[in-house]
């Protein structure tokens, strides 16, 4: 049963003998400024005051520029507000003169093209066809096979060099993601510009953060990778009653006296998690709201975060400063595909 | 013999100087203050008959309140001082309020925390300056942004914690209660003892807050400081709301 023949329930039926009217073109309304000479007359002279306005924006960018000189960082205030206005103003006077010249000065003739047709009449399709049929017999493309085949082969192989050199972009990913520069025996260092300074157990008392860094962050001389080391490594301090923490048996060896560290980059999309609540032993994340239970290995108690926080696992050296027992045991940061194959 | 103005002038700046720095030199020598058994006493009066009832006839603690043992007169100063206790109601967080009593009644009821255990002291007045050659304000702000501007913003403005809490904005709040914060550690607010932070630190950041909080806003109007979220919302309804605006104008015909 072909598509014309079928019956269409009555609900569902088109009337094609009657389609929605063609409105026409909209009758011409002959503007106010064409009416009357006198409401011309204020338009010309609304766009002479937008014009003047932007004159003035001009003189105002000046005005703001020298009257506002940047001896310091806090005089770019003025200097650039009033600069800001005045050019706005410059330029917007001469836009929204322009525009209400045309719209009710110039003249508003209106002009309907109607569309042609997309489809091609049959002789120029003909013609194409022919033009078409006639490269062909006159290459040969279709009687000689060798060129044609040696030409697809070509096609083929020529974007290849393209993929080589994209595939060869930046160095590769490697363990990068699943390694940080924390070893055994690396102390905890306060995180500050100048190189900051080793903890000792007996300084984090109950309810205090530190934030921290390893101490061998100092010795890598090149700055980005400098940074690079330091978005991975870096790691919040907190000391809490020793009974409040709920610790899995096998990790009880991780903290020292209640002294846990934790790193501080979420593990949903690596912002710095630092809003601890020394109360609740809540951890929270300031981009999604993930909120980590700090005091039962930085559970997910909300939010996007897939997985708790890695924690770093600590001791206290002969001079009873605070040292990492090695690195992170698993890859810190958002999560990526093969995460778990470390 | 006529005056001169400006005789009458220096005479009124030589009074003022001298007054002034006599009273400076007299509150000095009264800034060392030891707390008498008398203010122990009466300190522990205001405490049974104000603070008792949640924190336990002798601060040991009870249902509705901690310990007091250990907090320090520090505690006691910015908890009370700020009118957060006596507490007006349980919830996620204590607020601000009018402050219920008078410095001498909780000097007095600090002192008797004190002399419960020992805990931090109200700070000593040179560490509460804001202007002098050795306040170095840069490390103060680079410290503040490391230590306090995940929660409190990086210019005080304060901001939104887990479950109704929040960590209050910054302005307004004086010298020695931002200090005592920190050493105390209110509410959830994390500890930063003397080791993580030392006085002249504590003092450094203190300095920063107060020049953040006086000084004008380079980029212009701040919109309350609470970052980029205010900041696109004020771009996307007046600045989209203009060039709607602007759109509809250039497609409307003129009359």
């Amino acid at each position: 049963m072909s598509e014309v023949e079928k019956v269409y329930p009555a609900g569902l039926a088109t009337n094609i003998q009657k389609p929605i009217a063609d409105p026409g073109i909209e009758p011409h309304r002959v503007r106010l400024t064409d009416k009357s000479e006198k409401a011309a007359k204020g338009a010309e002279q609304q766009i002479a005051v937008m014009f003047g306005i932007s004159i003035i924006g001009a003189i105002i960018a000046i005005w703001g520029f020298v009257a506002f000189p940047i001896a310091d960082l806090a005089d770019t205030r003025n200097n650039t507000l009033w600069m800001g206005i005045g050019m706005g103003l410059s330029l917007l006077g001469i836009g929204f003169g322009a525009v209400h010249w045309a719209k009710t000065l110039m003249p508003d003739h209106e002009v309907s093209e109607a569309r042609h047709q997309a489809r091609s009449n049959d002789e120029s399709r003909a013609k194409a066809i022919e033009i078409i049929k006639t490269a062909d017999a006159e290459s040969g493309f279709t009687r000689r096979k060798l060129i044609r085949r040696s030409l697809y082969g070509a096609l083929a192989f020529f974007p290849i060099p393209a993929l080589v050199i994209f595939g060869d972009l930046g160095p590769q990913v490697g363990d990068t993601l699943k390694h940080t520069i924390w070893k055994k025996g690396v102390r905890l260092v306060r995180d500050s510009a100048e190189g900051g300074t080793a903890i000792k157990a007996s300084e984090v008392t109950i309810g205090s953060v530190f934030h921290v860094v390893p101490e061998n962050l100092k010795d890598i001389e090149d700055h980005g990778e400098k940074l690079n080391q330091k978005a991975k490594a870096a790691v919040l301090l907190v000391r809490v009653e020793p009974s409040d923490l709920k610790e899995d048996p096998a990790k009880a060896s991780w903290s020292y006296d209640g002294i846990v560290a934790y790193s501080k980059i979420c593990t949903h999309v690596g912002c710095p998690v630092a809003l601890y609540e020394q109360q609740t032993h809540h951890l929270l994340c300031p981009c999604h709201q993930s909120t980590f239970d700090l005091a039962d290995h930085c559970r997910v108690i909300f939010g996007p975060a897939s997985r708790p926080l890695p924690q770093l696992a600590i001791e206290v050296d002969a001079e009873g400063y605070l040292v990492a027992q090695g690195d992170f045991t698993e890859p810190v940061g958002p999560s990526f595909w093969d995460i778990r194959q470390s | 013999m006529r005056r001169r103005p400006w005789a009458i002038g220096f005479v009124i700046f030589l009074g003022l100087v001298l007054s002034g720095g006599g009273y400076a030199a007299a509150t000095n020598v009264v800034q060392a203050e030891v707390s008498s058994a008398d203010q122990v006493a009466e300190g522990r009066k205001l405490f049974l008959a104000n603070c008792a009832s949640c924190h336990g006839s002798n601060g040991e603690g009870a249902i509705g309140g901690p310990s007091l043992i250990g907090v320090g007169a520090a505690s006691v100063d910015f908890q009370v001082g700020t009118g957060r206790m006596p507490g007006q109601a349980s919830g996620p967080q204590l607020y601000k309020k009018p402050v219920q009593f008078t410095e001498e009644q909780i000097s007095a009821m600090a002192a008797y925390v004190a002399s419960l255990a020992p805990g931090p002291a109200i700070p000593d007045a040179e560490y509460l300056k804001t202007t002098g050659d050795d306040i170095d304000m840069t490390h103060g702000s680079e410290l503040f942004r490391i230590n306090c501007a995940m929660c409190h913003n990086a210019v005080g403005a304060g901001g939104a914690l887990t479950q109704g809490k929040f960590a209050p904005a910054l302005g307004g709040v004086t010298e020695k209660h931002i200090y005592e914060a920190m050493v105390t550690g209110p509410q959830n607010m994390p500890v930063f003892n003397d080791a993580n932070l030392t006085p002249e630190d504590k003092r450094d950041i203190i300095a920063y807050l107060k020049y953040v909080e006086e000084a004008d806003s380079v980029g212009g109007y701040e919109l309350a400081s609470i970052g980029p979220v205010a900041e696109g919302l004020f771009v996307w309804i007046f600045g989209l709301g203009f060039i709607i605006a602007i759109t509809v104008w250039l497609g409307a015909k003129a009359n």
